[in-house]
């Protein structure tokens, strides 16, 4: 497998993973606002937070209404998460490795980036989001479905599994940080808490196996516990690290990767979540987004092209 | 029936599948009468599906210029272009004894240049070609191949005779096509296959793969063979992943590989370095090796020339094998067969203007309006004067550069190419063809494909055949003679 290919792949996963994240983030908080009153929501603004893209953000627009944030995560060219941009390298990066990947694979991703391109109107309009944003995720899944069974399961595919199990547990990181900071510094949202961390859960299409794993009531602590800790659901940040441990021992001159993810994942065993609060537990996810910034650095230094 | 032959309107060209009077010829009968029992109905039902096929099979070709949208779908004509098996078996002789006797005249101009020496090739014309590489002298290739894989273009004329119009020997592309052409057309009309026997096109990429593994450095070894793609923007890029999957073997680009100061090639792989035996380049020997070039090439490999030289990696082609892709050198060919093989060309020329030439340059100037007028050393169209379809301004533009670089333009008269019939919305008309053959020299071995790639010209009377201007192809059949 040539260094360039397996890059290639890399983030061919990632990018794909975060066009599916970012439509289900937009999905859920749009469902979550019609439950909540005027005045009480955070409104769109987190989400700007989650993607990472405040600055940018600010030098576009001065407020965070529906239609502008909305935009700037889905179908604008000027935000390179944006859904729209996300699908665009990831066509551009599929293309580049076309010899290696299935032709289905190819013309899901091709398909699915004109589908963004030419509906921008259907996700901004508030009738026709719900469906754009389903037709995002369902066909996400039905690549990384392609993919699974009909790519060789060489380190190819161990690649595009790595991208898309990094991007995902930076995802819930992300969601983690920037909800648990929104609703904590709001007393007066405290009767609708629930609700919101029923929609984080949400967002992260975690709601259902959570109420297996974790009982009826859902509570912050084990909101965290289950996003940060779950050993059986496949967005938390400890079965994603887990995965990318047992992909890693396929590779060739793993001992150094290995060591790495298997510290994130002990330093994540022993640390007790369910006590973070406010600034403690932003600085702990701080540490966490660290740390994955790193595997992704030494993957690259091992395995990739420079 | 839907369609009698005898109102196609031929307009007084050679068509290849009807006479004058629409009576098929000989190789011709099934496929004629074939069409001519389809419906309009049928004929659009065929033409959906064929293009249905080629979205669907991804199939492509790049168009400079046209901004973000930078793949377009290859345009087919689903009415194949046939030649009888019994004048195939000629052109396929004649084409293996052009490229037998070009790729020792390369070797002869690396070398002794005994062709010079013995006056039948002018030294002034080696001295200003732009494709001969000093770089290249004194270098012995393996089994003295330079062009192991060569295009030719053949034409037809108004008469029925087929005329090689240029040879190929730098990077020539199609052959990908051609077979992605046969495996539309056996989804469009499965059933002529049953009726009509179609010789198979399907041997090339194996063929193309054991004449690279022949040229192996380390033939001890089981050969690791690449393609070198200059990358996803190349025209071509559709080719060169096509022809790395059907081979089995990796698509590289310059920079996934290396040159080490023992001089052998690696390609940097997720495992480490892994050496390189033989490169399959679809780079310009300009762009090749930034040391040996143009330095500023982005695309190249620096230290390749270095490697080659060395005898530890095979690069197909040749660098240097263009010298003889040049349409100065093409008015020469006859000479070079008959000066190497003691043979006359099987296959003609087409009478070729030099206009270096005193007497050739006062022909071509005072007849230019009769005349094609062509650069040494372009390819796909460009730089192209038609005389009889041209203005008076660009004719005279055109004497101009002549007369700036004699050296660099060739004249041909205008052929009054073949047609073949081409749907036209619903209505079935003759269109201008060529035909690109590919021949691959080993050394031991020399493989022709059955037939090529026929290019067609999609406007009517155009003879601009190039994809990149608005030609499209067809699947060619090379069939056996029909017992009527």
């Amino acid at each position: 497998m040539l260094s360039r290919v397996a890059e290639t792949l890399y983030w061919t996963a990632r990018y794909v993973e975060r066009a599916e994240n970012v439509a289900r983030l937009v999905n859920v908080n749009n469902l979550l606002l019609m439950d909540l009153p005027r005045g009480v929501s955070p409104g769109w603004e987190p989400l700007v937070d989650i993607i990472g893209h405040r600055e940018l953000y600010e030098e576009l627009h001065e407020e965070f209404p529906e239609k502008h944030v909305i935009k700037f995560l889905t179908v604008d060219g000027r935000n390179p998460s944006s859904i729209l941009n996300s699908l665009l390298y990831a066509r551009d990066n599929t293309r580049t490795v076309r010899e290696v990947m299935p032709r289905q694979v190819w013309e899901a991703v091709n398909s699915l980036y004109h589908y963004v391109k030419e509906n921008p109107h259907e996700c901004l309009s508030k009738r026709g989001r719900f469906v754009f944003l389903k037709h995002v995720v369902e066909s996400v899944h039905m690549i990384f479905g392609a993919l699974d069974a009909t790519i060789n399961h060489d380190q190819g595919y161990t690649f595009i599994r790595f991208g898309s199990l990094l991007e995902r547990a930076d995802m819930t990181s992300r969601i983690i940080d920037v909800r648990s900071a929104t609703l904590i510094d709001s007393p007066d949202g405290a009767p609708f808490e629930n609700i919101q961390w029923i929609s984080v859960l949400r967002s992260l299409s975690a709601y259902q196996m959570y109420r297996q794993q974790m009982g009826v009531r859902v509570k912050a602590e084990d909101v965290l516990q289950f996003m940060l800790k779950s050993e059986t659901f496949p967005r938390s940040v400890t079965f994603c690290l887990k995965q990318l441990k047992r992909l890693n021992q396929d590779l060739p001159n793993n001992t150094q990767m290995v060591e790495r993810i298997e510290h994130s994942i002990d330093e994540l065993a022993n640390q007790e979540v369910t006590q973070l609060k406010g600034s403690a537990l932003h600085d702990y996810i701080d540490e966490l987004q660290i740390d994955l910034a790193d595997i992704h650095q030494q993957l690259a230094e091992q395995y990739f092209l420079h | 029936m839907a369609f009698d032959w005898r109102d196609y309107p031929s307009q007084q060209l050679y068509d290849e599948l009807v006479d004058e009077q629409g009576r098929p010829r000989p190789c011709g009968h099934t496929l004629a009468n074939f069409l001519a029992g389809l419906s309009e109905q049928e004929l659009a039902t065929a033409r959906s599906s064929a293009e249905y096929a080629i979205k669907e099979m991804g199939i492509t070709f790049t168009v400079y210029g046209e901004g973000s949208s930078i793949d377009r779908a290859w345009p087919i004509d689903i009415i194949p272009r046939i030649i009888c098996h019994s004048e195939w078996k000629g052109i396929e002789a004649g084409l293996k004894q052009r490229v037998e006797a070009l790729n020792l005249f390369i070797d002869d101009l690396y070398h002794k240049q005994q062709i010079i020496k013995d006056g039948v090739f002018p030294a002034d014309l080696l001295k200003k070609s732009v494709n001969f590489r000093p770089q290249c002298v004194g270098i012995k290739p393996p089994h003295g191949i330079w062009a192991h894989i060569c295009g030719s273009d053949l034409v037809r004329d108004g008469q029925g005779t087929m005329f090689v119009l240029e040879d190929n020997l730098r990077v020539p592309s199609g052959v990908s096509y051609m077979l992605e052409n046969r495996s539309v057309m056996k989804r469009v009309f499965p059933e002529l296959f049953e009726q009509v026997s179609v010789l198979p096109v399907n041997d090339y990429p194996s063929q193309l793969f054991d004449m690279l593994c022949a040229m192996t450095p380390r033939p001890q070894d089981t050969p690791e063979v690449v393609v070198l793609t200059p990358g996803v923007y190349n025209s071509a890029y559709f080719e060169h992943c096509y022809l790395a999957q059907e081979m089995g073997c990796e698509l590289v680009e310059g920079r996934d590989l290396m040159v080490d100061d023992n001089d052998i090639v690696y390609m940097k792989t997720v495992f480490g370095r892994r050496r390189v035996d033989v490169i399959y380049r679809r780079i310009d020997d300009l762009f090749l090796d930034p040391e040996a070039f143009n330095p500023e090439s982005q695309l190249g490999v620096p230290g390749l020339m270095r490697a080659w030289r060395s005898g530890n990696v095979a690069l197909v082609n040749a660098p240097g094998a263009g010298v003889a892709d040049d349409k100065v050198v093409y008015a020469y060919v006859p000479d070079i067969i008959r000066y190497y093989l003691g043979e006359d060309a099987k296959i003609p020329n087409v009478e070729t203007y030099r206009c270096y030439e005193p007497d050739a340059f006062n022909y071509v100037t005072e007849n230019i309006d009769k005349l094609v007028v062509k650069p040494a050393n372009e390819s796909g169209g460009y730089g192209l004067l038609i005389g009889p379809r041209s203005t008076k301004k660009q004719q005279q533009e055109c004497i101009e550069r002549i007369k700036a670089d004699p050296r660099n333009f060739i004249a041909q008269p205008t052929l009054s190419l073949s047609t073949v019939p081409t749907l036209d919305g619903n209505s079935i008309e003759g269109r201008h063809v060529d035909l690109r053959p590919f021949i691959l020299s080993s050394g031991h071995q020399t493989h022709v494909t059955t037939g090529g790639l026929t290019r067609v010209a999609l406007v009517k009377g155009s003879l601009v055949v190039n994809s990149s201007q608005g030609g499209g192809s067809k699947d060619t059949w090379i069939v056996e003679e029909e017992g009527r």
